[in-house]
């Protein structure tokens, strides 16, 4: 039987992987990469993260594939990839 | 032991909130509220007050700080008046229907226009069907005694409603009286403390609070506040009889009655009022005409089985009303007896009175001359249809 609820609230939350919704991927391009973290600094669902050594990496679970990290880019390390059909 | 003291029924309520021990109060004055800010305000510069003070910038602001704060399963109380409810309106309601036990006094005042400070429970009646409890009480020990009531009633597992207790702008708020003031052990013993299980934000029990909703749940969460509506109608009636157990008051749970038991007609009232027509219903005893008073203390839930077996056997009532309920003719406390005669299929010819808006006195003269009338309108076997209006005479008309 469902739990009965008095007011309204729901539990067993899940986390949406809004990345599921791209229809095109960021591409880095580490050797053309400055690591100056533009891309991090405009990613809107913070998607980039910067590792300890400096470099950069784009996590494709909640990135949309918006490109404003590839517009952003001035050292143009960044392309748009259209997503295949798995 | 309980200690007399000679207060007003702002003190009475900001007193009965302290030996409450809510958790958080938030509150911001209005006239004829202001002094329950100030005491409870003063109480907390004393160190005297245990309980977070939150003195917000407005009414909107006091219910939805409260509103999050009663999300954190803690105990919470404020109070309010009129222009001050009004704008509280969008909070208030969603308080009801996130099901959170907050305790607020509102001491009644007329709304504009024309401006206006003085009492009448206007406020509070237009926003009856907003989902909160609404308790009307006639003096200041029963503001201190129903304001501690209040708590219980509300935190019941059964109802889990936010409650108003409304007494009368200036009438009682600044009106000094005898009141007996608990000990905080009685209540601390009566009361127990609050903690919250069906709403709570708590990183160990995690939860979505008040999701966007379809239509099909949402009329679920209706239902089942309409019914936690109709459980409050036992609750409220046990809790007023353990406090009669624990500190020798009752007054009478959902309704109170004056001579009523024996009575030919019915004078129905609720609110400080109740006072001059148990006088005038000692008069007309006096003098032999068998009237009596059914004093309405739960408008909602409103209780339509005690106000039927009242009225059992009766040869018919006068209800007045110190409000109106524009479009109807009448005041929403005829609509509302009338409502619960027709659901038992009783009929009694009735009369409706209409008096003492804006803090207009209903003087004793006013309110003999409304049972008078209902004697007559009941003989005549009539049922008013529009309410007559109780006015004083004008200076310089001799009567």
């Amino acid at each position: 039987m469902a739990k009965e609820y008095v007011a309204p609230v729901g539990e067993g939350i899940h986390a949406v992987r809004t990345g599921d919704w791209r229809t095109q991927r960021p591409v880095l391009d580490s050797s053309a990469c400055r690591r100056c973290g533009l891309c991090l600094m405009y990613c809107p669902v913070n998607a980039v993260s910067r590792a300890e050594d400096g470099s950069f990496s784009i996590g494709l679970d909640y990135c949309k594939g918006c490109g404003i990290c590839a517009a952003e880019c001035t050292a143009h390390a960044i392309t748009m990839v259209r997503e295949a059909r798995a | 032991m309980s200690r007399v003291e000679v207060i007003n029924g702002n003190m009475a309520a900001a007193l009965a909130a302290r030996l409450s021990r809510p958790e958080v109060i938030a509150a911001y004055p209005i006239t004829p509220q202001t002094p329950v800010v100030e005491y409870l305000t003063q109480f907390h510069a004393d160190g005297a007050l245990g309980c977070q003070m939150s003195e917000v910038e407005s009414e909107h602001s006091a219910m939805s700080i409260l509103t999050g704060a009663s999300l954190t399963g803690v105990r919470c109380y404020t109070a309010t008046s009129s222009q001050g409810l009004a704008l509280m309106y969008e909070p208030y309601f969603r308080a009801s229907t996130l099901r959170l036990p907050i305790v607020m006094n509102i001491v009644n005042r007329e709304m504009i226009s024309p401006q206006t400070v003085w009492g009448g429970p206007q406020d509070s009646l237009t926003l009856r069907d907003a989902g909160w409890i609404q308790l009307y009480v006639e003096d200041n020990q029963e503001i201190l005694d129903t304001t501690i009531q209040a708590f219980k009633i509300s935190e019941d597992p059964d109802v889990l409603l936010p409650i108003n207790i409304c007494y009368d702008g200036f009438y009682l708020s600044h009106m000094t009286e005898r009141v007996e003031v608990p000990e905080q052990a009685e209540v601390d013993a009566f009361l127990p403390p609050y903690r919250s299980r069906h709403i709570i934000l708590d990183p160990d029990q995690p939860m979505a609070v008040d999701p966007l909703t379809n239509g099909n749940l949402l009329m679920e969460y209706r239902r089942k506040h309409m019914a936690a509506q109709q459980s409050a109608l036992a609750v409220i009636e046990r809790v007023d009889s353990e406090y009669a157990a624990a500190f020798g008051r009752s007054w009478g749970g959902l309704v109170d009655q004056y001579r009523a038991e024996d009575a030919e007609y019915l004078i129905v009232s609720m609110g400080s009022v109740c006072g001059a027509i148990k006088e005038a219903v000692d008069t007309m005893r006096g003098r032999g005409v068998r009237i009596g008073l059914l004093k309405i203390r739960s408008l909602r839930p409103f209780p339509r089985k005690a106000v039927l077996a009242a009225l059992e056997g009766k040869k018919g009532f006068g209800v007045i009303d110190r409000n109106v309920s524009f479009g109807t003719g009448t005041g929403i406390l005829y609509q509302e007896v009338r409502a619960a005669l027709y659901s038992a299929g009783a009929r009694f010819p009735a009369a409706s009175f209409i008096g003492g808006l804006g803090g207009e006195d209903l003087t004793l003269e006013l309110v003999a001359s409304a049972l008078e009338c209902t004697v007559e309108t009941v003989k005549a076997g009539k049922t008013d249809e529009a309410a007559r209006w109780l006015v004083r005479a004008k200076k310089g008309e001799g009567r």
